[in-house]
This record gives structure tokens, sequence and C-alpha cells, in this order.
């Protein structure tokens, strides 16, 4: 009864192309970033900040950097994990090697450095699809931990190759506690969220969608395939390139190569696939799903259970429980969390008399 | 009902075009001329489809010239065409089945749009000011072919004879100088026909613009077109106007059936 768009219409184009059209939906929207931008530092405590609300955010940057590639652009990439790894060194690097160097362009250039060597990998697209690109980004994500493993110049000659993030501090504040940077996480990813948000409704994500569902007619319209694959392997690399640097700098602190490893990847797939392929908010959803089912599963087995099961099937029966949700999911809703929210929405417009 | 046709604009001379040992087309010459309705009738299989790729740079013919505007056309893309104002609908539909009926249309702006990724993800001051404004003419093509109670519903729930419909309009989105429509009337009804014929009429009337047409339904054929050309085999076995290439023997034979 209250999500209702009786009354408002909309008087422009302009006010047509907004993200949120109805006003409950932009009411809602500002109380939720208020509540994770202002109340959320002043009251989460130190595990929820470190151990979950900033993952999550991280996690939902790498997965909007995929969701630009494969659920936007239609390129299917099995190497998220490995531009993470790049964004990760290369702010490193940057912040170790230039004097001087303030944590944001740092940040801006680890996106740079992930979205050159996304082009370069994108290369392969342009000749090949699906199964196979997926392949030749299998290739790159063994390719660049091998890389940076194997030249120790990338993690400054540490002997075990693990590498300690710099401490963060932009314009003389540090950002040590783990309030300040969540706070950091927040706002960037809020900013990089709407600035991709933006892209794909505007006419660069309508390339990039007119290349995923119908190559020939793009072409035919005048896209370049060339150009628009190679700008979504770029942006969405900065991403993840982003994501990556986030990763090493406001989350766990100290990373290595090995750490950005397949499972990383495939984790990231995982979170736009039960998110919702081709959407920003899936990402969010995706990423909150899967950092938190895991925690959720260990909270609640042994309460359920109790010690009766064993610690070694007790963790075994969560990676069962774990993967049948996800199978669960796909068959139930394919398009993911996002859709569900949708269909969710389109109820709520009805309610409580939906004739 | 003659209408005044101009110069020549697509002059075609001596097109042979190969895949592998399969022979398409077979030296094909046949010129379009501005603002007429030519079609391009012959049974299946004569290499129609192929004629309406090779004016719009998907196919390369090994063997002829194209000339665009008095201009010998080099080997091209289709992105080219797309630039010198050619647009072309399918005939298996090829619009974009994950996107709106609006964002599909829009994307017939493309070539237009002049704002980078950069403004794009901005979506303020320029990139916005363009949107709306390609949006107003694209919401005078929704109002010309009358779709707007569909604009935003999902191409891929739309039935047949919209998607045709969504398909003409991307197209002329673009405001072409050569609409190349392939079977645009396949598989509909009398109504659905009747409708497409107003529609590709108006086109050609309201925006002036040249129609290279494929179609197999000899009554809107004939209706429709200022000249016509047949293909057989990938050979020409006529042209000229509708009443000419309806009495001429040849076609009889080969294309509406010879007597047994």
């Amino acid at each position: 009864m209250l999500y209702r768009e009786a009354g408002q219409f909309k008087s422009s184009y302009a006010e047509d192309g907004r993200i949120f059209p109805i006003r409950q939906d932009r009411v809602g929207f500002t109380l939720l970033m208020l509540v994770f931008g202002v109340a959320v530092p002043l009251l989460a405590n130190e595990y929820w900040l470190k151990a979950i609300l900033t993952p999550v955010l991280i996690f939902s940057l790498a997965a909007i950097g995929l969701n630009i590639l494969t659920g936007y652009a239609g390129q299917l990439s099995l190497g998220s994990a490995a531009f993470m790894a790049v964004g990760a060194f290369a702010a490193y690097n940057f912040i170790l090697r230039v004097d001087g160097m303030p944590f944001l362009l740092a940040l801006a250039l680890a996106g740079l450095a992930a979205a050159l060597v996304g082009v370069l990998f994108g290369l392969p697209s342009l000749r090949i699809k699906g199964f196979y690109l997926a392949v030749a980004t299998l290739a790159a994500q063994f390719f660049i931990v091998w890389v940076l493993v194997k030249f120790p110049w990338f993690s400054n000659h540490s002997s075990s190759g693990v590498v300690t993030a710099q401490e963060v501090s932009i314009l003389g504040y540090a950002f040590v506690s783990p309030e300040a940077k969540y706070v950091l996480t927040f706002l960037v990813v809020a900013v990089l969220a709407l600035a991709a948000k933006n892209l794909v409704r505007s006419a660069t994500g309508r390339a990039w969608m007119a290349v995923r569902d119908m190559d020939v007619a793009a072409q035919v319209i005048g896209f370049r395939l060339m150009r628009t694959k190679l700008l979504a392997f770029a942006v969405s690399s900065f991403y993840c390139g982003v994501a990556g640097a986030l990763y090493a700098y406001t989350y766990i602190g100290t990373v290595e190569p090995e750490g950005f490893n397949l499972d990383l990847s495939f984790k990231i797939l995982f979170m736009i696939i039960i998110g919702g392929v081709g959407s920003i908010l899936g990402a969010f959803l995706g990423a909150a799903f899967i950092v938190l089912l895991p925690i959720l599963l260990d909270n609640l087995v042994p309460a359920l259970f109790g010690d009766a099961l064993g610690a070694g099937f007790a963790s075994n029966l969560q990676l069962i429980i774990f993967g049948g949700l996800i199978i669960f999911f796909l068959i139930v809703e394919p398009h993911g969390l996002a859709r569900l929210w949708q269909i969710a929405k389109e109820k709520l417009r009805l309610w409580p008399f939906p004739h | 009902m003659a209408r005044q046709s101009g110069d020549v604009i697509v002059d075609l001379r001596n097109i042979s075009l190969r895949f592998g040992g399969v022979k398409a087309l077979t030296d094909i010459s046949f010129d379009v001329r501005e603002h007429e309705i030519r079609s391009i009738i012959g049974p299946n299989g004569a290499g129609k489809s192929s004629m309406l790729n090779v004016i719009n740079g998907v196919y390369h013919p090994q063997e002829g010239q194209i000339h665009f505007r008095g201009q010998l056309r080099r080997r091209m893309e289709p992105h080219h065409a797309a630039e010198q104002g050619i647009a072309r609908t399918f005939q298996n539909i090829a619009l974009f089945r994950g996107m709106t009926v609006l964002d599909n249309i829009m994307t017939g702006r493309a070539l237009k749009m002049r704002c980078n990724f950069l403004q794009h993800a901005l979506y303020w001051g320029a990139a916005q000011r363009e949107e709306v404004a390609h949006r107003l003419k694209v919401e005078e093509i929704i109002e010309f072919l009358e779709i707007q109670s569909i604009r935003k519903t999902p191409v891929g729930r739309l039935p047949y004879g919209l998607q045709k419909r969504v398909e003409l309009a991307r197209a002329l989105a673009a405001e072409p100088h050569i609409l190349l429509l392939d079977e645009p009337m396949a598989g509909m009804n009398v109504e659905e026909k009747q409708d497409m014929c107003r529609f590709i009429l108006d086109v050609n009337d309201h925006y002036g613009t040249t129609i290279v047409l494929i179609e197999h339904d000899m009554g809107v054929v004939m209706d429709i077109s200022d000249r016509v050309v047949v293909l057989d085999y990938g050979r020409k076995i006529g042209d000229g106007l509708p009443d000419e290439v309806k009495n001429d023997p040849d076609v009889i034979r080969a294309y509406l059936g010879g007597a047994h």
C-alpha cells in the first residue's frame, strides 16, 4: 500500500531516464545509503565491519566488474581474480616506488594497470566466443599469478612472496581503524557502482548489450565489435583492479599472488550468477549471499546438530548445503536474486489489492 | 502510381560471390535509384539475402564493383555501410532480445551519438542532454510506427509481428538513406502485412528513404515496388517495372512456375 506510483507523473524524458523513477525507491535508497554509510560505521562492531561488511563491498565491486564483462557485454571470463591481483600489486608498487603517491591516485592507477592487462587478454575475444573465450581468460588467470610469483620485483623481493600493504593515508588522515577502512571502502564502491550504473544505462551499455545479444546486427547498426569488446574488458578489469587494491589495503592487509587463485575467480562468477547476470544490484546481492552464507552455516550447523556430527563432518555438511542451495537457487530463479527483488517490487505495487 | 525516382544511388556491376565452391551470386548487375522501392525476388536459395549482405558489407564479393553515389567502393565492413547511411532488417529477426523496445531503437542512434564512455559514466551535462535529444527522435519513430504502448517491454516478450515492427523502428532510428528490408512480411497475417506495407510506403514517402526489399508475397511486391529484379540460382533473370517482370516468360518459367 505504501509502495505506489499513482500520482507520480513524468513530464520529461530526463525524468523517465532516472535510476529510481519512483519516489519511494529514492527515499528507500537514500535511507539505505545513510544506514550503511553513517549508522553502520558508528554502531556495528569490529567483527562485522572487518570480516563481513568490508569484504562484501569489495567483492561487490569485483562482481560489478565481472558483470560488466559477462552480464552486459556477454564475454565469459574466468580471470577476475587475476585482474584483482594486478590491481593489488600495482597499488603496492606505486605506493612503494613513488614518493608521496596519494592513495586514491594509486587506486586509480592500479585500476588502469589492470585495465591495460585486461585489454591485452581481451584480444582473443575478437576471434573466439563463449566457452573457448573462458579458456583463454583461464590462461590469464594462471599466467598473471605465475608472473607475479616468478618476478620477485613485484613483491619487492619479499622472500615469502607475501607483501604487506602500506598504511593508507589520505590528506594526512591515517585509515587504521576498521570503521575508517570501512567508510573509505564504502565511498569508493558507492562512487564506482554509480558510474557503472550510468554506463550500463547509456549508449555504452547499449553497445555492450547489443554485442552480447546479436553481434551481426550490432555490426550492421554500426558498432565496432573490437572497440566495444575491448572497452568492456578495460572497464571490467578496472573495476576488478580497484577491488583487488581495496582487498589488499582495506581488507586483509597482507596479500600474496596465490591468494588470487582460480577459486576466487569462481567465487566472483558465482556471485554474479546467484545475484543476477546483467544487474548492478545483483552484484551486491550475490556478494552478500556468497560471503554471508558460509558464516551463517558456520553458526547454524553446530547449533542444530551440536557436536553429534564431529567437526570434520560438520564442515563437509556446510559445503554440501552451500552447493545444494546454489543449485536450488539456479533452478528456482535462473536470473538471480536481483530478479526476485524485481518480482517482489512488482507484487508490492499491487498489494494489497491485486485486482 | 509512378513516384518520382532520382539518380542512381547504388550501382552494382558484375557482382560474383562464392563460398568455397558454391556460387551464391554470378555476374549480377543492377542499380538502385534514389527514393525508389526496389524489390528483389526469386525462389529460395536464389541469392537474395546474399545480395543484401553484399550491399551492406557483410559479404565481400570476389568479383565486380559497387558504386555508391558515384564512388567506387573498396572492401568495406558493415559499420562503414552504416556510416554511409545504409540500414537493414533481417530475415530472421535480429533484435537484441535482452533489451527493451526503447533500448533496441536507441541502439539505432548509436552512430549519431558523440559522447564517450567517461561522459556516460558521469551521466551529467552533455551525456544526459544527448540521451534526451536522441530519445526525442526515437519517440518520433515510436509514434510513427504506433508502438507507444510497448516501449518499455523487453522485445523477447513481444509477438512476432510486433518484433518485425520494432526491427524496422531500429533501422529507421539511424535515419538511413537506404533501407534494406529482408522479408519484412514473412510469417505475417493479412492485417499485419497491410500494416507493414503502409509503414514501408509511409517511410518511403515521408522520409524519402530509398528502399531495397526482399519479399515472397507477389501481391505485395507487384503493388508497392517501383522496379523489380529477379534472381534465380544466383543469376539475374529479369529486371524492370513490375508489369514487365510479371509478363517476362523467363521469370514465369523460373519463379511463378512453368507449364508442365
